[in-house]
Parts: structure tokens; C-alpha cells; sequence
């Protein structure tokens, strides 16, 4: 396409609407409009000029904001669509029958529809994903399409514009008032006391101020798209990790994905107010409400251990650190934060029990059976020895004679035993369970008689690592100045010229807040003797004056 | 008096002062023929200093219940809500010491009282600090956004202003019938507001068994009369009221309750309201605007969007993350508080695109203005109430 050379000699890119120098309109599309579209400057942007090739049709589709505010739009409702009900991973289920189950028995029907529709997952679906990928993409090329020329455009401005641009701006004021060069200076200094820019060429005046504000939608855009990176770099493997363990009290376990670091765990503290010690203010809602939760912390200890170290192998641990772990305060170590999560209180971790004697409960020794750890055997007084056959933590019942587990925690321990006497050198077989016995082969004369348990608390513990949060971070750094920027700023431009037959014209422009620049252009008007000026747009102003100047 | 009477003392007056000014600023509306009428000077001079006395002594309230709990009084529904409407006070005060437009007072300090109302209808003793909120984000977080909410409210209040003054009333339309709508909505709260006061002038109170979605039993306190029973409700409370419904577990009918309540509550009113004008509500608050202008109101609406928006993102969504990057150990869990956050970000980053294209001005943009406004009372209210997450404390 051909360049646009305008009346005033300058060479515009073709596709431009306003001559990048004087103003004047280039189109007879623009010449109609009675205020002109000042939105990038009348500048030719790359979308609206070439539409030829598959890359001019993809650009042009990605440039356009309104195709922007439709994919926005779409993610807007799909993102409110995954709020109706829990997604999966707030679900109390791990694996895909479970997951399927919860949302049936919880929800019912509708329920099975969201899960099966895959709205339980919407998040990671690849159609949510794909739509951000095409939010990122109209981010990038909606930017290009109209920073590059926008910011042309305002450099090439000349100071001196054509009347037919004048004209067409939104505020307005033309009339032969006595405008000597003394109120020139006058109006002058009046603009630079209201910070402007002035620019100066014979009897016209541009005033500017704000122009950077016009780079703050780039700008913000730009931390969007480097937040948006920063999110998709999650993917590659190293830069991020998500690992939980369970972490006993007393217990040294290897801190998963970690180089070598172990952690071991004191104690493990769950405190709630008490209407006693805190604050009396507290005493209504400790009443009302019962028990508030105070305080969830793990003091641990970290051990560094030689680099080629496994998990498992405990040996060989430099101690690095002690800390508590509370909800707010995680541990962090060599890019690893660790964070307390979750807990269980008094799980079992010992039982002891007796070898006696059924009639007389005559005691033949003690044994104690470390739930984490369980011996085969246990010898006790001379002649009598008790074999540990099988272990059963989280026992549930027996299936066709068989007994079953529903996990490896010690929720329930079961344990089938044979108990070794003088009088029973092969043993007598016994089902031992919390409070009951069963006797699988036959009537025993001994039996396993439950004395005491140990407990302990399990805290429940997140391990991340993110290296991408710097990114992340300057993303969203990037984003709010570019915002500020663009927000709380604005472009002002103020033309005042003096026409050869003793016209003054008077016209303004902002991007946005033109209460401002109607404020400011009074206080000039008040010192130098501007014609009056009106808002093309205020209809209400303009219906009034109408009213006023036909009298009534 | 000590400091948690004395901050309850302080929120009352703040209320108080609230209402007088409301009826100040429509005085200031009334009487202003131009900007520069000595009459509008002094009833809008009075209103504002009477909203200012208001706004110092609801500030009294936060701070001196700051100092009784021992941290920054955001931590529950009650707390929050009534920030959120002492903080449209202050967005309030801040527009319009830019703008001067006595109209936006005398809409945008209703909202706030009903705000404070509805607030004030949840258990209001100060509560400890659970685990997760023993931050100092605790502060920064919510106060920010909270204020970013205030902020955008207004560009509703000045849409509302806009539209009410440019809708023909006179003629059948879709327009005609929404914005009745939202004067609805509005008697709605007021109908929550009124039915909760009753029930608990007349102390009522039952007690009911029942058995919740684990199969487990609770007991639960009405302080309304059960229309909706829990799942399996038995009641307690010798007397209590029958329920009409027996709901399924999924469903907190104590919650149904009270909403159908407010509905039949609001739904009177309106009909009264209705019967006594014998006109619209619209109707009769229109001549209320007829002095405003609407191209500032337009302004208003849109600045008060570009004022806000930046300040919402830094608290609703940066200072959200950072801190839920502390507590929960992700900066971002799709939990239905956090997706709320982004869905009103996003609603209102339309809004500001739309702004560039032509026709998206006056009506259309102020209509958006209205929703963003319910955008950000379904996050405050519905989310708490409605769906389940890790914000919901009340």
C-alpha cells in the first residue's frame, strides 16, 4: 500500500487516519466525524491496514480488543462455573472411583454431571488452559499493534496543528478575542505553573503533561505477560516442587525432593484459647463458638546429610538448625520452604501387653510392640515366648475369613499371635484386637491381655520449592507500576493558536479525566483571554446553553 | 466505658451522623439550582462536615476496637462488612472532595448504612485469632482490598445516579424494569435487616438436632422460626416451630431460612412502599438526580473505576498471594474466595477496555458499573455464606 502524503508535506504510513505532523484528517471516513478518534492518535496500526495473508488474519484476530474481552469474558464465566462445587482437590478422595463416589453421594446427580463433565477439574482442563494461552497471546500482539505507532505518532507531533484537527477535538473554543503575544506569555506561564510542557513555534502553543501515562496499559500488559511466563515455567521439572510427608513425633525422615536435608520432629503443639488466659474480650466468642484453635506448630530439628545420602539412611546427619513450624511461619532452607499443614493427634505408637494366664491371670511377662516397627518375636519369662504372625494397622474386619487392613496407619492395630508356653511348646494361636480376642483354632489356656499404649502426634507437612516466584513477583511488580501509571496519570494537551485573520482557537484533549483538563484550561482562560470553549460531548452543558440562548 | 463498648458507642454514633447526612445531602440536591448557589453551599457544607463527624467517629470505632482485640478488626463477617462500609465512606469523601457532586452522598451513604446494617446482624463479639490468620497480612491484605472495593462501589453509586436520571420512567422498557429491580434488592437487605431485629426483639430461640452430610448429629440454633428443618431436624426447644421442609444435608436450611425471611420481609416492605407512594421507587427518587450531571456522573463512574482498580489488585490479588504463599504454601489455590477476586479483576479490566470503544459510555458502562458493584457483594456475602472454602470463618 502506498504511503499518505498530506497537505503539509508530511509522509504518513498508509493506513493512517490523522497526519502524524498537523493532524488533518486523512480520510473521508475521519473528514465526517464531527470529534475525532483520538484513541491511538489516528496512527495506522499493522491490524487495520493489512488483511491479507493467514499472519495479517491471525493478527488482526488477536489484536482486537473486543475479540481480548471475549476471551476474558469466557475465562470470567468458566472460572465461576469451578466454584459451584468443590474441585478435586479440595475432595476428601485420592484416586478417580472415590472422587467419582464423593460427588455422587454428596452432591447427587448434578453432582456426577459437574465431575464427569470435568468441571471438578476445570482449572487444568486444556480447554481453561488453551483460552489463558489465548489471553496471553491477544496481550502480546494487541500491544504491539498499537504501542509502536502510538509512540510515533506522539514524537512526530508538530506543535502547529490544522484547524480541521482542532476542530474535531472534543473541547473546543473559537472566537477573535483580543489575544496579544503578552497573553500568549501569560498563558504560557500560567500552563508550566500547572506543570505543562510547553512548546512554542510562532503564534502556537502546545502544552502537554502526562505523556507517560499513555505507556501504562504497555506496561502493565508486559507484567502480565511476564507473571503468565513465570506461571507456564512451572511445568519444566526442577523449578517447582509440591510434596507432603507425615512426620511423627521422634521420628528423622528424609524431606522429599530436597538435596539430602532430613527433618526430625520434637514435638508437635496444638494449643486452644482458654477463656482463663486469653484476653477477657475473647470470653463471648470462646463461650458462644467453644473451642478455638490458638496454635498448630511442629519444632523440628533440620540435618544436612552427605550428598549422596538416601532416604532412609540417617546416619552421617550435620545438624543445621532447630525451628518451629507454625501456620504462617514455615521453615525455609536452600530455596525449600516447609509448612505446617495438617496433623493428627495421638496416634498409637506403642502397646503393651501381658502373657496370662486365662483362669488365673497369672502373668508370664510384658511385652511392648512398637506399632511403626514390630518384632517378630518377643521373649519373656523363661519358657514362654510370643510370636508376632501378621500385623494388621488399620484393622476392619475379615473378608471370607481373611483379615483385613484398610491402611498403613495405626488406626485400629489387629494382630494375629501365637503365644509359646511349657505346657504349649507349638504355640496357641490368638487374633488379638483392641478390647476383643478371638480364638481361631480352638479354646486357649493363655491369653494377651492389653495393658497400656504410648501415643504420639503426626504433623502433617508441606514441602515446596517455586523457583519461578521471582518472576512471578516482577510480573506483578511490572503490572501494578504499569497500572499506577496508567490510572492515576493521564495526557494532557492543551493547543492554543493564533489564526493569520485574528481567530484564537482553543482545543484539549486527554485520554481520560477531562474534568481535569477543563479545570485546568479555565484557570488558563482566566488569565489570558481565551475564547470560551465548549465540551462537544456534554449534552446535558450544551442542552442548558441551548435552553439559556433561546430564553427560556 | 471500656475500649469494646466504647468502639460499639463510636459505631453507633457514626451511624447516626451517616443517616442526618443523607438527609442533609438531599437538601443540598433540592435547593442546588448551579454549583454556586449559596443555599446548595450550605446544606452541601453541612452534609459534608456531618459525614466527615461521621466518618472520625466510625475511624474511633475501628480503632479502638483494634486496640481491644489486639488486631486489625477484619477478621470475621461482622468485621469486614463493616469496614467495607466505613471504607465506601471514605471512597465517598475522597470522590468527592474531587468532584463536589452532593448527589453521590446522598445514594452512596444509604449503601454504606445498609452496609453497616447488615453487618451488624452477625455475632459482633471479638473473636481471637485462628492459626491461618495470625498475620500481619492479616492487616494489609484485607484493609487494601477492602478499600479497592470501596473505591469501585462508588462508580456503581455515580452508574446508579446516572441511570436513574436518564431512564424514561414514564415508558415500558427493560431498563425501566431493572433498575426497579435493584431499588428491590436494595429493600431486600433492608427486609434482612428488619426481620432479624424482630426475631431478636422477641428473643427467639430453638434448638434442633440434626444430622449433617457425614452422617454424624449436630445441634443447631434458629434465631429465626425454622420455615426450612436441617436434614433429620428434631427440635429441642420445647414449643419450637414445626418446620414446613425437611431439607436434604446438602443444604444449611438454617441459612435458607433467614434468606426467605429477608424475602418476605423485603417483599412487604416493597409492596407497602409501593402502596403508600402508589409510584415506583425509581420514580420517586428520580427528581433526585435531575440536577446532577450526567457527563460528570459518567466521569465519576469511570474515575472512580481507575482509582480503585489499582488498589483492589494490589490487595485482592498481590497482597492475596504473597500471603496465601506464607500460609497455605501456594500463591494461588483456586479456592471460590480467591476466584471471585479474579473474576471482579477481570470484570473490571472489561470494563476499562470497553471504556476505549465507542458506545461503551453513559448507560452501558454504567449498567457494567452496577454489576462489578453485585460482582463484589456476591464475593463479600454469597462466597462466605454460600460456597464452601478456606475463607469462610463466618
Amino acid at each position: 500500500m502506498d504511503k499518505i502524503v498530506c497537505a503539509c508535506g508530511n509522509v504518513n504510513p498508509a493506513g493512517t487516519e490523522l497526519c502524524e505532523s498537523c493532524g488533518r484528517p486523512l480520510t473521508e471516513e475521519t473528514k465526517e466525524k464531527k470529534i475525532v478518534d483520538m484513541r491511538y492518535e489516528g496512527s495506522a496500526r499493522r491490524s487495520q491496514t493489512y488483511n491479507k495473508t493467514i499472519i495479517d488474519k491471525v493478527w488482526n484476530f488477536f489484536s482486537s480488543v473486543k475479540v481480548g474481552m471475549w476471551i476474558i469474558v469466557a475465562i470470567l464465566i468458566a472460572a465461576a462455573i469451578g466454584t459451584i462445587l468443590p474441585q478435586v482437590f479440595y475432595v476428601p478422595a485420592t484416586n478417580e472411583t472415590d472422587i467419582a463416589a464423593y460427588y455422587q453421594r454428596v452432591y447427587g446427580g448434578f453432582g456426577t454431571l459437574y465431575y464427569k463433565l470435568g468441571l471438578s477439574d476445570l482449572y487444568s482442563s486444556w480447554w481453561f488452559q488453551v483460552l489463558v494461552g489465548m489471553l496471553g497471546i491477544s496481550l502480546v500482539i494487541a500491544s504491539l499493534d498499537r504501542v509502536i505507532p502510538l509512540y510515533k505518532s506522539l514524537k512526530k507531533q508538530k506543535t502547529k496543528r490544522h484547524l480541521s484537527f482542532l476542530k474535531r477535538q472534543r473541547i473546543f473554543g473559537m472566537g477573535k478575542s483580543d489575544v496579544t503575544e503578552e497573553s500568549l506569555l501569560k498563558t504560557e506561564e500560567k500552563l508550566k505553573e500547572l506543570k505543562y510542557n510547553i512548546k512554542r513555534e510562532g503564534n502556537a502553543i502546545l502544552a502537554e503533561r502526562g505523556r507517560f501515562s499513555r505507556w501504562g496499559p504497555y506496561v502493565n500488559h508486559l507484567g502480565l505477560i511476564i507473571f503468565l511466563f513465570g506461571v507456564m515455567l512451572r511445568a519444566l521439572p526442577g523449578f517447582y516442587v509440591d510434596e507432603t510427608m507425615w512426620l511423627r513425633e521422634g521420628e528423622t525422615l528424609y524431606v522429599p525432593e530436597t538435596d539430602g536435608y532430613f527433618l526430625e520432629s520434637k514435638e508437635f503443639i496444638y494449643e486452644t484459647y482458654s477463656k482463663e488466659e486469653s484476653k477477657e474480650v475473647y470470653g463471648d466468642a470462646i463461650d458462644r463458638v467453644g473451642t478455638i484453635a490458638k496454635n498448630y506448630q511442629t519444632d523440628v530439628s533440620l540435618y544436612k546429610g552427605p550428598e549422596d545420602s538416601v532416604a532412609g539412611h540417617t546416619e552421617d546427619l550435620k545438624f543445621e538448625k532447630e525451628a518451629s513450624i507454625q501456620v504462617n511461619k514455615p521453615i525455609k532452607f536452600d530455596n525449600f520452604s516447609v509448612f505446617q499443614m495438617d496433623f493428627r493427634l495421638d496416634e498409637l505408637a506403642t502397646m503393651t501387653f501381658q502373657l496370662q494366664d486365662k483362669e488365673t491371670q497369672q502373668s508370664f511377662g510384658e511385652f511392648t510392640i512398637d506399632l511403626a516397627d514390630p518384632q517378630p518375636f518377643y521373649e519373656l519369662d523363661e519358657g514362654y515366648k510370643v510370636e508376632v504372625m501378621d500385623y494388621y494397622a488399620d484393622f476392619t474386619g475379615f473378608e471370607e475369613g481373611v483379615p483385613q487392613s484398610q491402611s498403613p496407619l495405626p488406626n485400629n492395630p489387629a494382630f494375629l499371635i501365637k503365644m509359646y508356653s511349657p505346657e504349649f511348646p507349638k504355640g496357641e494361636t490368638s487374633f488379638v484386637m483392641i478390647k476383643e480376642t478371638v480364638e481361631p483354632l480352638g479354646v486357649n489356656q493363655h491369653k494377651i491381655a492389653f495393658q497400656s499404649v504410648e501415643t504420639r502426634d503426626v504433623s502433617g507437612l508441606t514441602v515446596r520449592k517455586d523457583l519461578t516466584l521471582p518472576l512471578l513477583a516482577l510480573g506483578g511488580l511490572i503490572f501494578m507500576i504499569g497500572v499506577a501509571q496508567g490510572s492515576y496519570w493521564n495526557h494532557r494537551r492543551i493547543w492554543i493558536q493564533l489564526s493569520e485573520d485574528g481567530q484564537t482557537v482553543v482545543a484539549a484533549h486527554t485520554n481520560k479525566n477531562w474534568l481535569s483538563v477543563k479545570r485546568d484550561l479555565d484557570k488558563v482562560t482566566e488569565v489570558a483571554h481565551l475564547p470560551k470553549y465548549l465540551d462537544q460531548q456534554d449534552i446535558d452543558s450544551l442542552e442548558e446553553k441551548v435552553d439559556k440562548e433561546e430564553g427560556v | 466505658m471500656d475500649m469494646a463498648s466504647l468502639s460499639s458507642t463510636l459505631l453507633f454514633i457514626a451511624f447516626v451522623a451517616y443517616l442526618v447526612a443523607t438527609f442533609l445531602f438531599g437538601g443540598a440536591v433540592k435547593s442546588s439550582n448551579a454549583e454556586s448557589t449559596k443555599s446548595f453551599d450550605r446544606w452541601g457544607k453541612l452534609a459534608i462536615t456531618v459525614t466527615i463527624i461521621g466518618f472520625i467517629a466510625n475511624l474511633g470505632y475501628f480503632i479502638t476496637r483494634w486496640i481491644a482485640a489486639g488486631h486489625a478488626p477484619v477478621s470475621n463477617l461482622f468485621e469486614f462488612t463493616a469496614a467495607f462500609g466505613m471504607m465506601i465512606v471514605g471512597a465517598f469523601i475522597l470522590i468527592y472532595f474531587i468532584y463536589k457532586a452532593p448527589a453521590l452522598g446522598l445514594f452512596a451513604l444509604p449503601i454504606a448504612l445498609l452496609i453497616i446494617a447488615y453487618a451488624s446482624m452477625f455475632p459482633k463479639e471479638i473473636t481471637p485469632l485462628i492459626p491461618a490468620l495470625k498475620s500481619y497480612w492479616l492487616t494489609i491484605h484485607v484493609i487494601t482490598a477492602a478499600m479497592g472495593e470501596a473505591i469501585l462501589a462508588i462508580s456503581a453509586v455515580a452508574g446508579f445516579i446516572y441511570l436513574l436520571k436518564n431512564i424514561d420512567l414514564t415508558k415500558r422498557s427493560k431498563e425501566r424494569f431493572w433498575i426497579e429491580a435493584v431499588m428491590y434488592v436494595l429493600v431486600l437487605v433492608v427486609g434482612f435487616v428488619v426481620a432479624s431485629l424482630s426475631f431478636y426483639l422477641v428473643n427467639y430461640n430453638a434448638e434442633y438436632n440434626y444430622i449433617s452430610k457425614d452422617e454424624t448429629q449436630h445441634t443447631i440454633v434458629y434465631t429465626m422460626p425454622a420455615l426450612f428443618g436441617m436434614n433429620e431436624s428434631e427440635a429441642i426447644t420445647d414449643g419450637a416451630f414445626e418446620p414446613l421442609v425437611e431439607m436434604p444435608p446438602l443444604v444449611n436450611a438454617k441459612k435458607l431460612t433467614t434468606v426467605v425471611w429477608s424475602v418476605l420481609f423485603g417483599t412487604v416492605i416493597y409492596v407497602l412502599l409501593r402502596l403508600i407512594l402508589r409510584k415506583r421507587i425509581s420514580t420517586v427518587l428520580q427528581p433526585l438526580t435531575k440536577k446532577s450531571n450526567s457527563q460528570l456522573m459518567d466521569e465519576i463512574g469511570y474515575r472512580s473505576v481507575l482509582i480503585g482498580f489499582p488498589v483492589f489488585t494490589l490487595g485482592a490479588l498481590i497482597f492475596a498471594m504473597i500471603w496465601a504463599h506464607e500460609a497455605w504454601s501456594r500463591f494461588w489455590g483456586w479456592d471460590p474466595k480467591e476466584v471471585w477476586a479474579l473474576i471482579t479483576f477481570l470484570f473490571y479490566a472489561v470494563f476499562l477496555h470497553l471504556r476505549l470503544s465507542k458506545g461503551w459510555e453513559g448507560k452501558k458502562s454504567a449498567w457494567i458499573a452496577l454489576i462489578g458493584f453485585i460482582i463484589i457483594m456476591f464475593n463479600l456475602i454469597a462466597v462466605n455464606l454460600i460456597l464452601a472454602g478456606l475463607h469462610s470463618y463466618a
